[in-house]
């Protein structure tokens, strides 16, 4: 029945002159959504707007799931198009699609009429009186509310006539690409893929960076990883994933650093590494999945000491969030089942058995001090031997 | 190097099997059931396959079922077993240290009003013979008895225990898991007073996906897959002709050479358990009191316990240098839960966490299992340095 979408963008309305920029990244970002999609597609702007059309038969279902997946959109909006025949046709048409989409008419309902062809014989004010009139007739049940209708009836007269009335919600946001790159620490637990959803959301594109650490972590901790990088891909388009060799790094901090500080420490030079890769790729900052108190890691007494040896901001989405709403969001976006399989991975992996939670800083740098001989030659190992693994 | 050491778990397919499957799938592919000539044409191979198989366990064709795999062989003799003789009683009697498909298979009885009695086993994972028969009742219709542990290679007294459960009740049957014997034991059921013998292909060098069940011809159960009717209408689907074929040529070439590959394979065991035991605090699991050299046990599995580095790491660790092991058993190592086995032989909590599985086929050589040492030298200390303070 439905041929079409109309896309509603949020935020992108509120721009200025830079406007076109974020309705070009959009489309482009729907066009892209739609390649794995089955049947054919025509994505355009026309007045200020999108519409998504489909070039003969498609998957109704998983068309807007996927588009339900394009930041920036706000609503769909499935539409009907009708050939301009005559008035009369017309009344057939829309009488028939209220039959069709809205099985329980018993709501108060209001048409919203447009002409954006002017040469069309009757004015928006007359069609909307003509046309709820026909409804009334057809269904009594229906009432009319001009202020606040639960069925708002669009009915747009252009070359062709689009009814539309649903609104189905986006994820709302912005298109990615928009918003520069970030580099985000991807660990494999239930937090970073959510926070690097959310940053993406913004229109921010995503690199990713984990770090494993064989023997001790193994091959499908680093396959889960690249399945929840590609999870997350279904929103924030390809991801360039890069996985850092740690092991070096982690056993010599073990054997020289004091085993309660060997997280903070270990977390220092993640940020480090991740920082170097940023700025080599572009990346106008890093994302983790902190949250303030949730390991000894993550008070702020330890972020300090994490925060502290990067330059580049670090964006921590997940800040303010409880455990449960972290999960709900991973739950929503559909990370939380790979998030929860038991491998473990390099953070979890050395942990002291009663790690410091109020660092010193200056205690800490002291102790990094003990690592001076080789560990600037362990980065710099761990950084030529990073392999890209590029997911979508 | 490379040391494929993990053959419990599965095994290299006989390049000669490969080629046979190819010939079946590519130019053979007709089906059994089928009256044209392509049908019978696959038909010769599932009777070349039927008689291969019984010709080894001194069996009738008629005997052999093909299901798809060893899991589903024991699944039918559990339940195809304890639903065709319910009127006789509804007591099983199995073990401890089973394998979850006939663990759970038994669990699943349970739940539908059949009573299990599990066997405790010993320290070398064996069941005793008095605790059989203090458990055997007249409504005791079933005892499934595993001939080699997939964790510890422990072998149960197979054919002691098969007379005994004849003498005290005739109509129990006897139903026996060779998934990791077959092939590396000699089994005749009918001396052996074995009713029901569950084999898979892969672990014998076969291909994964098909298996059978031995059942002695004059016992009855019940089939668990309904259908076209196929094999008696014990086992409805479309006959895998190629797996059969495939299962029944490595059978067929595994038993050629059984007699030196046994030798070979007890030489291998015990070069490697002296090795492994120059590693410092290292346990072998499940030797039997006073055979150092393992010949008690099966010539394929050595489990050993490694103090202060966990199973997971250790396992990581010789991955990196190309040889492959198990964490306790495949099929368990990827549940966080300790193994059942390891437990019933009383191996200690702390010891639970870093046990690793070496097992053997015939493509295993001194020279791999002298490489694997090497670097079982080189690693264990320095992983030791590594572990949670």
């Amino acid at each position: 029945m439905f041929t079409a979408f109309l896309i509603k963008y949020a935020e992108i309305g509120i721009k200025g002159k830079n406007r076109y920029l974020f309705e070009d990244a959009l489309v482009h970002q729907i066009k892209f959504a739609l390649k794995k999609c089955e049947g054919k597609f025509l994505v355009h702007k026309a007045q200020g707007r999108i519409y998504v059309e489909a070039e003969g038969e498609f998957d109704f279902d998983e068309t807007v799931g996927r588009l339900q997946h394009v930041f920036g959109i706000s609503g769909i909006c499935p539409v009907v198009y009708a050939e301009d025949e005559c008035f009369e046709k017309l009344c057939e048409t829309v009488v028939k699609y209220v039959g069709d989409v809205h099985p329980d008419r018993n709501k108060t309902f209001k048409v919203h009429a447009r002409r954006a062809r002017k040469d069309y014989p009757k004015e928006s004010m007359e069609i909307n009186a003509d046309l709820g009139e026909a409804l009334l007739k057809a269904y009594p049940e229906m009432r009319v509310d001009v202020h606040e209708p639960e069925i708002l009836l669009n009915v747009e007269i252009r070359e062709k006539i689009y009814i539309y009335s649903k609104i189905i919600p986006g994820p709302g946001g912005m298109p990615v690409g928009t918003g520069g790159k970030a580099m985000l620490l991807l660990s494999g637990g239930i937090d970073s893929p959510v926070a690097g959803y959310m940053i993406a959301k913004r229109g921010v594109k995503i690199d990713a960076v984990y770090f494993h650490a064989p023997p001790f972590t193994s091959e499908r901790a680093r396959q889960k990883v690249i399945d929840l990088a590609r999870i997350v891909s279904r929103y924030t388009g390809p991801i360039y994933l890069h996985v850092i060799n740690f092991t070096d790094i982690q056993l010599y901090i073990h054997e020289k650093c004091p085993h309660e500080e060997l997280t903070i420490i270990m977390r220092r030079y993640m940020m480090r590494i991740a920082e170097l890769l940023a700025r080599e790729t572009g990346c106008l900052g890093l994302i983790t999945g902190e949250s303030i108190g949730q390991v000894a890691s993550q008070t702020m007494n330890s972020l300090i000491a994490t925060n502290e040896v990067c330059e580049l901001p670090v964006y921590r989405p997940l800040i303010g969030f409880d455990k449960q709403e972290i999960v709900e969001v991973s739950e929503k976006i559909g990370t939380f089942e790979t998030s929860i399989l038991p491998y473990e991975d390099c953070c979890t992996i050395f942990v002291a058995k009663h790690p410091v939670t109020k660092p010193n800083v200056n205690v800490i740098r002291r102790h990094e001090h003990n690592l001076d001989e080789r560990i600037e030659e362990l980065v710099r190992t761990a950084i030529e031997t990073d392999e890209l693994i590029i997911v979508e | 190097m490379e040391a494929y050491l993990d053959n419990s778990a599965t095994t290299r397919v006989f390049p000669e099997v490969a080629e046979l499957m190819t010939k079946i799938m590519c130019d053979d592919y007709g089906n059994p059931s089928s009256l044209h000539m392509k049908g019978v044409q696959a038909e010769q191979y599932l009777r070349y396959a039927r008689e291969t198989l019984a010709g080894l366990l001194k069996a009738g064709e008629k005997e052999i079922i093909f299901t798809s795999g060893g899991t589903e062989a024991d699944n039918l003799a559990l339940m195809g077993a304890a639903f065709a003789n319910h009127r006789k009683g509804n007591h099983v009697i199995t073990t401890q240290v089973e394998h979850p498909a006939v663990l759970k298979t038994c669990e699943y009885l349970e739940s539908v009003g059949y009573r299990v009695t599990y066997l405790p086993v010993n320290a070398w994972g064996q069941i005793s013979l008095e605790d059989l028969e203090r458990a055997m009742t007249p409504e005791t219709i079933l005892v499934s008895i595993m001939h080699t542990n997939n964790e510890i290679g422990a072998l149960q007294p197979v054919a002691e225990a098969g007379a005994l459960i004849k003498r005290i009740n005739p109509q129990a049957l006897f139903h026996v898991d060779g998934v990791q014997g077959f092939g590396k034991a000699r089994i005749y059921p009918g001396k052996m007073n074995i009713d029901l013998l569950s084999v898979s292909g892969h672990k014998i060098h076969g291909p994964k996906g098909i298996g059978f069940l031995y059942m002695g011809e004059k016992v009855r159960i019940r089939p668990i897959i309904h259908g076209g009717g196929q094999q008696w209408n014990l086992r409805s689907g479309t006959d895998n002709v190629p797996g059969a074929a495939g299962m029944a040529k490595a059978a067929e070439l595994l038993y050629q050479h059984y007699d030196e590959d046994r030798v070979r394979l007890y030489q291998c065991k015990r070069f490697f358990m002296d090795g492994v035991r120059k590693i410092e605090g290292v346990r072998i699991n499940g030797l039997l009191p006073g055979e150092a050299d393992g010949n008690g046990t099966a010539p394929h599995i050595v489990s050993v316990s490694v103090p202060g580095v966990r199973s997971e790491v250790l396992l990581h660790a010789l991955e990196e240098k190309g040889i492959y092991v198990s964490a306790g058993s495949a099929c368990a190592a990827r549940k966080p839960q300790p193994s059942a086995t390891l437990k019933a032989i009383g191996v200690e909590q702390a010891l639970l966490g870093s046990t690793i599985r070496f097992s053997f086929s015939v493509y295993t050589t001194v020279e791999e299992l002298d490489y694997t040492l090497r670097i079982m030298y080189d690693k264990i200390p320095m992983l030791r340095k590594y572990t949670r303070r």
